[in-house]
């Protein structure tokens, strides 16, 4: 039998080793506490953060940083919000001056209602951002072309929607993803679309590298349970792909013997 | 004083103000932000050597919560 050893499996998206394969959204929290908590029982060692104008009429607000140091947990920021490539380079560039921040999360979307992304702009900045320096994850549709076509330029990871931004639908296109999967040579992360902890297992069953969630766990009633229940899932789902899964058969076969039944 | 946009709202600061003058009087963490002036990023060594002129247009950002 083939030994799995789970401590020598290990997660890494360019030279930047995790020890969670669970990525989580710092988005849509009541509050930074129950930010900070739920990031806490979710173990993820990455969050993505958003970059925004600071407040400077109100000096006494919080900030996500007072919360979340990130000297522990690796900031990932990105680009939400932009739907061109111009203002995603531009967020970027300023995400990397406040810390030194060189790994980032790309992401520019094309339509308003569905939020899919704009692959012809998304793959246009990836090959800017490569030749700048970056190390970019990238947020792309589940098309097996676009995705090889991005590690092909330069991407240190894929990371398809498993359906629509903060829909909760879990993954559409099962297919789509297992063929993304084959073909890749960095990691893929399913990001964007998934529901329930349920959702995370599968996409690690598919063979996914990571998952990243925010709503599924910002939205949920009780946000800290989910945030575990979601750190559980990839874990099992990991260890169920590393295990690998019987044989499906269309007919009912018994588990237990056949022989020695009372008469 | 010389008329500028910071973050998009409209004030008036000391001639001769810096960058870091700015940040001071709005009580604001260098360490945890990024500063550009007219679109062009400006480094944190430079933001006592970078003095604001009127008309200028300067974002601070910093990082929230997102997904």
């Amino acid at each position: 039998m083939e030994e799995v050893n789970l401590k020598k499996d290990i997660f890494k998206i360019d030279n930047t080793i995790l020890k969670s394969r669970l990525i989580v959204g710092t988005g849509k929290y009541k509050s930074f506490n129950e930010t900070a908590n739920a990031v806490k029982a979710s173990g993820a060692d990455m969050v993505t953060v958003a970059v925004r104008r600071v407040n400077i009429i109100d000096k006494k607000k919080p900030l996500l940083m007072d919360y979340l140091n990130p000297k522990k947990i690796k900031y990932l920021p990105n680009t939400a919000g932009c739907f061109n490539s111009n203002d995603a380079l531009r967020t970027l560039r300023l995400a990397r001056e406040i810390g030194g921040w060189k790994m980032v999360k790309l992401e520019i979307l094309g339509d308003k209602k569905t939020l899919y992304p704009d692959m012809i702009e998304t793959i246009k900045s990836t090959k800017t951002l490569v030749k700048e320096g970056f190390k970019v994850l990238v947020y792309c549709t589940d098309d097996p072309l676009h995705a090889k076509k991005l590690e092909d330029i330069g991407a240190s990871a894929i990371m398809p929607l498993a359906a629509p931004i903060g829909s909760g639908l879990g993954i559409y296109n099962k297919l789509n993803i297992s063929l993304i999967i084959k073909n890749s040579k960095v990691p893929v992360i399913i990001d964007a679309g998934l529901g329930t902890a349920s959702d995370a297992s599968i996409a690690m069953e598919l063979g996914c590298q990571g998952v990243l969630v925010n709503s599924a766990i910002a939205l949920a009633k009780n946000p800290i349970l989910m945030a575990e229940a979601f750190k559980n899932a990839v874990i099992s789902g990991r260890q169920s792909y590393l295990s690998g899964r019987m044989k499906i058969n269309t007919y009912g076969i018994a588990s237990s013997p056949k022989t020695g039944l009372i008469s | 004083m010389a008329k500028i946009q910071i973050n998009g709202r409209k004030t008036t600061i000391k001639l001769n103000s810096s960058i870091f003058d700015i940040l001071k009087k709005y009580k604001v963490n260098e360490k945890k932000v990024a500063v550009e002036l007219n679109g062009v990023i400006i480094v944190k060594n430079n933001y006592k050597k970078k003095k604001i002129k009127e008309n200028d247009r300067i974002e601070i950002v910093q990082f929230i919560g997102g997904g």
